[in-house]
């Protein structure tokens, strides 16, 4: 697979994103993962400010602007357009703009099984807006609209998702870029609606430093707090490293104290935050050998 | 009136240090106003500030075009921008450098130019803020050796904002190294 | 007691002085400070209000309605695109006659997208039964919130207190926190929903009688304009600072005026002062009270008004109001779009150089 990723670059030097930003980093193979024949809607949220200010851009796709809670319908519109036959659309999205105010739209736009790869990169705040709390912020975060860290917990978007049973759903990461591209490629060869929700630590939002994005998005991966896994027809099947992490998970401590936006966390909880949701989706993916088990018992 | 440019980049304080200026200004008993030039600041990118100070109300809120004092939290942004554009003949050029190098470019003669190296002065202190050293309010320090305000607003504006007593030793620490 | 304070931070100031009961708001730029300043506040227990962290701006104005619908004060903040998606629900709150008060940071319009001070994200809304003030001081931020609660609850409206983006929201300026004591009395509505004597509102009105509330309306916009008038004067017999609808500099003995709104306006007098010096007979004024639409004395003048705003199709809008009350050829300008700075100087050369009539626009015509 890493022979296959191609070299050829489509998001440029001088994109004006933050030192360190892995949602850059996603986006990369992302575009080389979907090629020239793509078109982005991007709503309102960092990767508008990244691609610079006019008269240029540092994204060599076509890029359809757009208001902040209508990616999914916009992009909807795109493809249903029979002369985009054949394109990729993809929506480039954060997590404000999919979580929250642009659910309606995209649990509209899967129910409809619309022909877009929507993508959701995840820094688990707005970060575009200066760090507040958005429904990805993870129990304990300090963001700006909550100074001494978020009390209640977030909302889990791929539950939701799955709920809609798209054709394809992924969870993936920035710091793991190759199964990212593998993750994308595949989507893109299939027809409805798929969803990627990328985990994109964010040095400015998170508060680390720079240089520690890929270490702490495996350390995320390692220690149970993001997962990977790809959903289709019904079936949850977990990656390789949750795999590893879920059989013997990196101490939760690892992850949490390099980041400012911890400071002061009550670990504890968070630790039984992290063991639910591990449990949840060991759950989840046993339901195939839940289902064998149903089929034997007959 | 008085009008302050500062450049730095996003992240080193460039805007919170245009404030602190304002603050001291404000404890003498002056006008003082303060606004970042656009506001969206990122990480690392140049960052343009204003302060005015003035005896009697301001009324002016567009961009300060012919500014009496220039400061540079960061010189590599003179590689980008001209720094002095528009700075009044015998107007003030303070520069966070740790050498004259920079300064001495000759169409800088026609300025009064200071400089002081408060990014090692914030470091001896241990004034960092997830990696960047803190400058913004040792520069302040700097501004009150050059006049611009008095040591004992300076170091009240500092204390009002911030409760590690080291950004006050730190723009002493400023105050005693400023070079003309 | 004086402090520093951004014209952000002023409006949160005022709502924790005015002792809002529900906040509900959702971040855009260049608004954010006052809901994290609002939350930092309610965090640390300086402020009583409840605040909800919607997830868009329809719904904070929904949350707002409900709240103020109950009888509660509410406050909500937003800016532009955030106004927009508001829109349904900025005329539901006025024909609920809920007095909400909302601080709008003035900011431009996409596509494409920009953050910086433009009207026409507040002025688009001028149809929709909300009171509107245009601050051009971090001090008139926190007066006019104040001021705007009382009026709303006089007269059963909510009211918008507008400040420019960047130029006056993230500016530091001289800020007296004066405590409102009785100034803002509790709320009193009649029709909040009350357990005790059971209403419905909103229901399905026929034609026969819908028009009755909407002239019911038009009747307390009328009302507004002579209850803030007395607002304007117990505010400045209690605390020293006075306001009016407009505010005229050195227009007595001018025969050429300058009309504007927000920050430019209050720089038009520095030019004003560099005009006179010259020799012209300049004034200025500044439109604080946006709806009700105030009248201007114009009589012999000539106007030049500049907007910060264009109604595609008719021009600036402030000119447009203008025109309602007063017949008079109007120089509009259109400046200060996207952020576009205006510095005093251009507003002297702009008037020196002034046709008596037409559109022009900063950057294109002029």
């Amino acid at each position: 697979m890493v022979d296959d990723i191609p070299e050829k670059e489509y998001l440029y030097k001088g994109n004006t994103a933050c030192a360190g930003c892995s949602a850059m980093l996603a986006l990369r193979y992302i575009l080389k993962a979907a090629g020239p024949n793509t078109i982005i809607v991007n709503p309102a949220c960092c990767s508008t400010v990244c691609q610079g200010s006019y008269p240029k851009s540092a994204y060599g796709v076509p890029v359809l602007n757009i208001a902040f809670a209508a990616a999914a319908a916009a992009a909807d519109g795109i493809a249903s357009a029979r002369r985009n036959k054949g394109k990729n659309v993809i929506v480039f999205a954060g997590d404000g703009g999919t979580v929250d105010i642009g659910i309606q739209a995209l649990s509209g736009a899967i129910e409809r099984d619309a022909n877009i790869l929507y993508v959701c990169y995840d820094n688990e705040a707005y970060s575009n807006t200066g760090m507040q709390k958005s429904g990805s912020t993870p129990y304990g975060a300090i963001t700006t609209t909550t100074p001494t860290g978020r009390q209640d917990s977030k909302k889990d978007i791929d539950l939701i998702i799955m709920a809609h049973r798209p054709r394809y759903m992924a969870s993936a990461s920035a710091a793991y870029p190759k199964d990212l591209y593998a993750k994308v490629k595949k989507a893109l060869s299939i027809e409805g609606t798929k969803f990627i929700h990328v985990q994109c630590p964010c040095p400015s939002g998170w508060r680390y430093s720079t240089e520690k994005s890929v270490e702490l998005g495996k350390l995320a991966v390692k220690c149970g707090m993001w997962f990977l896994y790809e959903y289709e027809n019904g079936r949850l099947t977990l990656n390789a490293p949750t795999k590893a992490a879920l059989k013997r998970p990196a101490p939760l401590e690892d992850y949490v104290k390099p980041q400012g936006r911890f400071k002061g966390v009550n670990l504890e909880r968070l630790h039984k935050e992290v063991d639910e949701g591990m449990s949840r989706i060991r759950d989840l993916a046993d339901i195939e050998t839940l289902e064998k088990a149903k089929e034997a018992a007959q | 009136m008085i009008e302050i440019r500062f450049h730095s980049r996003g992240g080193q304080g460039g805007v919170t240090a245009s404030k602190l200026l304002a603050q001291a200004a404000f404890l003498e008993g002056k006008y003082g106003t303060a606004f970042p030039l656009y506001g969206a600041e990122r990480r690392g990118a140049p960052v343009t500030s204003f302060t005015r100070i003035s005896d009697r109300e301001i009324k002016i809120s567009s961009q300060v075009y012919n500014p009496d004092i220039v400061v540079v939290l960061d010189d590599s942004i003179m590689d980008l921008v001209d720094v002095t554009v528009g700075l009044k003949d015998g107007g003030l050029l303070l520069v966070n450098t740790h050498h004259d190098e920079k300064l001495k470019d000759p169409k800088f003669k026609k300025f009064r130019v200071a400089r002081v190296n408060v990014t090692d002065i914030a470091l001896a202190e241990g004034l960092v803020l997830s990696g960047n050293p803190i400058l913004n309010t040792p520069i302040l320090g700097a501004l009150a050796k050059l006049g611009v305000v008095k040591l004992d607003s300076a170091v009240k504006a500092i204390e009002d904002m911030f409760s590690d007593d080291r950004n006050v030793k730190a723009a002493k620490a400023a105050y005693k190294k400023v070079v003309v | 007691m004086k402090k520093m304070a951004t014209g952000n931070q002023a409006a949160a100031l005022a709502v924790k002085e005015a002792d809002v009961e529900l906040v509900a708001a959702y971040p855009i730029t260049p608004q954010t400070e006052v809901v994290e300043t609002i939350a930092s506040l309610v965090e640390m227990n300086k402020m009583k209000a409840s605040y909800i962290r919607v997830e868009s701006e329809h719904s904070a104005m929904a949350a707002c309605i409900g709240a103020s619908a109950s009888g509660a004060r509410a406050f909500t903040a937003t800016s532009s695109h955030g106004l927009l998606y508001m829109h349904e629900m900025i005329h539901w709150a006025a024909g609920a006659r809920l007095p909400i008060v909302m601080a709008n940071i003035n900011r431009a319009v996409g596509p494409a997208w920009n953050i910086w001070a433009e009207h026409t994200d507040s002025l688009s809304q001028r149809d929709t039964g909300w009171l509107q003030n245009y601050a051009a001081t971090v001090q008139e931020v926190y007066d006019t919130v104040l001021m705007s609660f009382k009026l709303a609850e006089k007269v059963y409206l909510p009211a918008m207190v507008c400040l420019d983006g960047f130029i006056l929201s993230h500016a530091i300026q001289p800020l007296d926190v004066t405590a409102p004591g009785d100034f803002l009395p509790p709320i009193d509505m009649p029709h909040a929903l009350d357990t005790k004597n059971p209403m419905s509102y909103g229901n399905l009105t026929g034609p026969n009688d819908y028009f009755k509330f909407r002239r019911a309306m038009q009747d307390a916009m009328k009302k507004a304009d002579r209850e803030a008038r007395s607002i304007e004067k117990e505010f400045a017999e209690r605390f020293g600072r006075k306001y009016a609808p407009v505010m005229e500099y050195k227009t007595s003995g001018a025969d050429t005026v300058i009309v504007g709104m927000g920050t430019l306006a209050r720089e038009a007098e520095v030019a004003v002062d560099s005009l006179r010096k010259d020799g012209l007979k300049v004034g200025s004024i500044r439109v604080r009270q946006f709806r009700p639409f105030p009248k201007l004395d114009l009589e012999g003048k000539k106007v030049i008004v500049i907007d910060r705003d264009c109604s595609f199709g008719a021009g600036g809008i402030l000119a447009q109001e203008i025109r309602f009350h007063n017949d008079v050829p109007i120089c509009n300008i259109i400046a200060g779009i996207g952020g576009q700075d205006i510095s005093h100087d251009t507003i002297a050369k702009l008037v020196r150089k002034a046709k008596p009539q037409g559109e022009f626009w900063l950057g294109v015509d002029v």
